[in-house]
């Protein structure tokens, strides 16, 4: 773990792997909710935890490193399901990358249990991991000008179900109903850092 | 024409509702947004007997028109600019009294960019996650003004300020910006450390609510590839791959995927905001407190 000072009132903490980014995430959000720690953002990404809105970066950085962190599987959280219909256009392509029939995608994908690792790209929008990493597979050579609401689509690692239609390169394997994003509910974003979701196949 | 609303006559390039943003939901994708010159903002609040927190109207180079349908108070800031009322000027950074059917007219700015125009009790537009501001990365918020937009206004909760003009800081000449280095630093070549500090920028015309772009000597990269997704502060100076720094302003996405060299210290974004095109540029680095 590396603590990285971000101009006066941030750090960005470096881990070894996405995994241990998830678990401190979740180590911070408890010590944040029992008001051990004051802090304005929490900002997972990749590898990274970003905590924006310090008081005293440099006296946490020092006291991150003797934390003893639990691994994210000893914390046992609700699962969202996500109703999903294995229907999208790089159905084909996904399969090949795979090496496996067209309808063996939706069977692998719907078998892995995903984790939100973290948000970004667009309010709502979660990077969830959970498939075993031979089923990486690489953008689209050349994006989609408008990808639909309710998109569930694939990227390196990544799954990813867009909360509104926009621009994406990601690979489109299927379609589900579910609302990502409403402003207007509480809470906005269906998906959190740190939530655990199934995909459920809908339908015959 | 008693009901507290205004109603939007000459919207200008981009004219956007501000107040002092959306925080807390960085997790979830969601931008701070508010208005970029903070300070600004918070002044002309004052001078209409409004709390910091009221949301106004931040112009782009061109100002508005607005039309009251009741008497208000109304005050201008930020960019300085020519202001009348129904064609008679006006006080600039001044509490002014615009009645009911009248026109108020936002000028051009005659330097800077973003003039800032509160109306007592504020623009009443509904909350989006807790703010009224419009975020033009991801679409959250009121859409920015268009011809013909009415707006609704709060009821004014204190009396104005008594202030016949409040100074407020003149727009740089040149831009100013104290950095802290890191946290990407690391990922550059002291050639490129050096030549950030030292050489002069300017102020690209891609500029926007998301970013300062800038125009100058490219940064060198002494580490090739792609970072993977990472959280990015308000005033990262980010370097994508054309080596020109670009600096964060409130619109930024929450993640990034270039490295940021260093981060600018909040309280010069101010002047960032007001930094037309073709300014120049400099970045001085300072240590962190």
């Amino acid at each position: 773990m590396r603590a990285l000072p971000v101009g006066d009132g941030a750090l960005l903490v470096e881990l070894g792997s996405g995994a241990e980014a998830q678990a401190l995430h979740a180590e911070l959000l408890q010590r944040r909710a029992a008001g051990s720690l004051s802090v304005r953002e929490i900002v997972p990404a990749a590898r990274t935890v970003l905590l924006d809105g310090l008081d005293d970066p440099a006296r946490l950085a020092a006291q991150l490193t003797a934390w003893d962190i639990p691994p994210l599987s000893a914390r046992a959280d609700e699962v969202i399901e996500l109703p999903v219909r294995y229907d999208g256009p790089d159905l084909a392509d996904v399969a090949a990358l795979w090496g496996v029939e067209e309808q063996e995608v939706g069977r692998i994908h719907a078998a892995a249990e995903f984790r939100v690792a973290f948000c970004g790209f667009a309010p709502g929008f979660g990077y969830l991991t959970g498939l075993p990493e031979r089923y990486d597979v690489p953008r689209r050579a050349t994006p989609r000008t408008a990808v639909p609401a309710g998109a569930v689509a694939l990227a390196g690692p990544y799954t990813g179900v867009y909360p509104r239609s926009s621009p994406g390169g990601w690979q489109l394997i299927g379609t589900t109903d579910a609302v990502l994003w409403d402003h207007a509910r509480v809470p906005a974003a269906l998906l959190a850092p740190g939530a655990r979701v199934r995909f459920v196949p809908e339908g015959p | 024409m008693t009901d507290r609303a205004v109603a939007v006559v000459r919207a200008g390039v981009l004219t956007t509702v501000q107040d002092r943003g959306r925080h807390g939901h960085a997790h979830l994708g969601v931008p701070r947004s508010g208005a970029l010159d903070l300070p600004a903002a918070a002044l002309v609040n004052r001078l209409v007997g409004n709390p910091p927190d009221a949301a106004v109207l931040e112009t782009t180079l061109n100002g508005c028109a607005i039309r009251p349908r009741c008497d208000v108070d109304v005050a201008v800031g930020g960019a300085p600019c020519p202001v009348t009322v129904d064609g008679r000027p006006v006080p600039w950074s001044a509490p002014v009294r615009v009645p009911a059917g009248a026109v108020l007219e936002v000028g051009a700015a005659v330097s800077g960019v973003r003039s800032y125009v509160a109306f007592a009790g504020g623009v009443a537009v509904e909350p989006v996650l807790g703010s009224r501001s419009t975020d033009l990365l991801s679409g959250l918020g009121p859409a920015p003004l268009t011809d013909g937009t009415v707006l609704p206004l709060g009821n004014a909760t204190a009396a104005r300020v008594r202030a016949d003009v409040a100074p407020q800081p003149a727009p740089p000449r040149e831009l100013v910006l104290q950095v802290t280095l890191g946290p990407r630093h690391d990922w550059f070549t002291d050639t490129a450390l050096r030549t950030l500090t030292t050489r002069a920028y300017r102020v690209s015309s891609a500029s926007n609510r998301i970013g300062l772009r800038t125009d100058g000597p490219p940064l060198e990269r002494a580490v090739d590839g792609e970072l993977p997704s990472e959280g990015m502060v308000l005033g990262a100076v980010q370097v994508p791959p054309d080596g020109r720094p670009v600096v964060f302003l409130a619109d930024h996405p929450t993640t990034g995927g270039y490295p940021v060299i260093a981060v600018v210290r909040e309280p010069d974004l101010a002047a960032a905001a007001q930094a037309a095109p073709g300014t120049p540029v400099r970045f001085v680095a300072v240590r962190r407190r």
